[in-house]
């Protein structure tokens, strides 16, 4: 139980903080904020598995094949998919940031501060 | 058409055309074009051949790896799913033919490397996205579609794209982080993923995880609506559509119909009315918020300053009037969206690329609502403009007017009837208004000199382009009838959800090659032949 409420406050503030950075102007706390965001996603994926201790995904011929004695697998695959896609949009968008950063010599999300008085969507 | 196999073949064969132009393009580009038009044509033939298979009514599972459902992953082929096919096979023809078209120098896949292979993922995500019948395997879609999608949206550079790309990328992020929470929460209650099993057990919870399960439903609805841009998460689109080249826009166009299907398709048989404590999820959300998109549509249509700008918002439009009659959730109304949807798809695609050619005429004014010199071409890209207005605004005699009178006359029947009609027609008044004003500002308005400094004529196969779309706008009007009953045909499919359920589940492997005795020692013993 204690483990499992430990958890819980640990994703509860993980997810907290990515959202508080991602709300920010700055491309690079809104990227932080999606970096800490997938990171509670993934220990998320991985704790629907439920926490077992001491028992492995793999088949063992001298355990009954019921999930009672076995960890869950799929949320370990799962889990593995997801880390590969967060990790390589993370990657992306950090090049996209330093681009953007590059051309409008500025690290604000809308491009320039300037924009970011209530103008943002107005077409230029 | 019995070889079981072509139900994959629509996510295979761009993946393996995407994988071969990555390797030619650099050496030879022009083949790299060419292949991949023909690829996307074969694309369009094979969606067909799926439409007609999926027309009997009876719903086509196919399982990945051969493993029985629910433990492998499991595609389903229907009505509906074929209908999206085609329509994405339409147009992703045009929108290709289109970018390989004009000069050398403007052609839109050569404005920078890979566009044909981002191009041919992009198809893959969007099929497979339409195909799959497991809810992980619809993230995994979700994200092929999406990254392709930042590298076409980027394509070609330039500060506007990437300021409209740092908001859509991590835009979607944040929906696929959420996606994934509520794919997971599901897994962790139910223990399964596949959508038909998830759709019994659902039904089935004990009462002290429905709350959990409502709450992964609602989580789902949120993500959908980020794709389909659903009132308060369609603030990207305009900018992001707007900064995108013309052919890709066109594409995009059926992106966000990627989220309305998953709505469909999710709403109708998980969280539908036999949802059990999840039963019927979305009904209290999708109305107001579809309706409240309209309205808002409306007024930034009557507020845009350029036709491109103009266009993102009629996509708004169309996808708040898709959401709000799914969530009125009569099976007349769900096929009086689904036959929509053809219509206003088809014709935002055909405004981008109307939208391209008029800047292209128009010097430096480019598609900017205001008065300006006009090349040669006017009177016939004014022409054009009219019909596809018509086909937008739903004027008649066009199948736009048809599907909101099917919609209408579906919505009398619900609780919604009087807010339907008021925020349907006010909306369809006000969005003919700005589409009035475009037109004559654009084509209309007095201007000196006349001809501007530069004008780029449209080239044979630019014309042809449009033209197709064109032509499918006509064929949808003139074939009413026969889309009417196929899209009729569809909706009662997702409202019998057990046939999609048993077929999903019901589907055996086929027997393996080699015949396996049984597990011993944790091998399997395989008789030799």
């Amino acid at each position: 139980m204690t483990v499992e409420l430990l958890q819980a406050i640990g994703l509860g503030v993980l997810t907290a903080s990515g959202v508080w950075l991602m709300l920010r102007a700055r491309v690079f706390d809104v990227i932080l904020g999606l970096t800490l965001l997938s990171y509670a996603v993934n220990v998320f994926i991985f704790l629907t598995g439920r926490v077992r201790i001491g028992s492995a995904p793999i088949i063992d011929n001298r355990l009954a094949p019921t999930l009672a004695n076995y960890a869950d697998p799929l949320p370990q695959a799962l889990v593995l998919t997801a880390i590969v896609i967060s990790f390589a949009m993370t990657a992306l968008i950090l090049v996209i940031a330093l681009r953007a950063n590059a051309e409008t010599g500025s690290d604000h999300v809308d491009g320039s501060p300037a924009l970011g008085d209530g103008t943002a969507g107005r077409e230029r | 058409m019995s070889w079981p196999h072509w139900i994959v073949a629509p996510v295979v064969l761009p993946l393996a055309t995407g994988a071969a132009l990555l390797l030619i393009e650099r050496a030879r580009p022009t083949l790299a074009a060419r292949l991949s038009m023909a690829a996307t044509a074969a694309q369009l033939l094979l969606a067909i051949g799926l439409a007609v298979q999926a027309a009997d009514g009876e719903v086509r599972a196919y399982l990945l790896g051969n493993w029985q459902a629910p433990f492998g992953i499991a595609l389903a082929l229907d009505r509906l799913s074929a209908l999206m096919l085609v329509l994405t096979g339409v147009i992703a023809l045009a929108a290709i033919t289109y970018a390989a078209a004009g000069e050398a120098k403007l052609r839109v896949d050569r404005l920078g490397p890979h566009f044909h292979a981002l191009f041919q993922f992009q198809l893959m995500g969007l099929a497979g996205a339409f195909l799959t019948a497991d809810l992980f395997n619809l993230f995994v879609f979700f994200e092929v579609l999406l990254i392709a999608s930042y590298g076409l949206l980027l394509h070609g550079g330039g500060v506007a794209r990437l300021r409209a790309a740092i908001h859509y990328v991590s835009f979607n992020l944040v929906g696929s982080a959420l996606f994934l929470i509520a794919a997971s929460a599901l897994y962790g209650i139910t223990g399964t993923l596949n959508m038909a099993d998830l759709a019994q057990r659902v039904a089935q919870l004990p009462p002290e995880s429905a709350p959990l399960a409502r709450s992964a439903g609602l989580l789902l609805l949120v993500v959908f609506c980020v794709k389909a841009a659903l009132l308060p998460l369609y603030f990207w689109l305009p900018t992001t559509y707007r900064a995108a080249s013309a052919p890709v826009a066109a594409v995009f166009a059926i992106m966000t119909k990627v989220g309305v299907y998953a709505v469909a398709r999710m709403y109708t048989l998980v969280f539908g009315a036999d949802g059990g404590p999840a039963a019927n999820l979305a009904t209290p959300w999708l109305p107001l918020l579809g309706m409240g998109t309209i309205a808002l549509a409306a007024v930034g249509a009557l507020a845009a300053q350029s036709l491109r700008g103009l266009i993102g918002y009629l996509v708004i439009a169309s996808a708040g009037t898709l959401l709000l009659a799914l969530g009125l959730g009569s099976l007349e109304t769900v096929a009086a969206a689904l036959f929509y949807l053809v219509n206003s798809t088809l014709v935002v695609a055909v405004l981008y690329l109307l939208a391209d050619r008029i800047g292209a005429q128009r010097g430096d004014r480019g598609d900017a609502l205001a008065p300006g010199p006009f090349g040669g071409e006017k009177n016939l890209l004014g022409a054009a403009y009219l019909v596809a207005a018509v086909a937008v605004c739903g004027l008649p005699p066009l199948a736009g007017f048809l599907g909101k009178a099917l919609l209408l006359a579906a919505a009398r029947g619900t609780g919604y009837g009087v807010w339907v009609w008021t925020v349907v027609l006010a909306s369809s008044l006000a969005i003919m208004t700005s589409l009035v004003r475009a037109g004559s500002r654009v084509f209309w308005k007095p201007f000196e000199p006349a001809a501007p400094a530069v004008a780029t004529a449209t080239s044979s196969m630019q014309a042809f382009a449009l033209g197709w779309l064109f032509a499918a706008l006509l064929t949808n009007a003139v074939a009413a009838g026969p889309l009417a009953r196929y899209t009729g045909g569809a909706a009662q499919q997702l409202f019998e959800r057990r046939a999609y359920i048993d077929a999903v589940l019901g589907t055996r492997p086929v027997p393996a090659a080699l015949p396996i005795r049984e597990i011993a020692g944790g091998k399997p013993v395989v008789d030799k032949p």
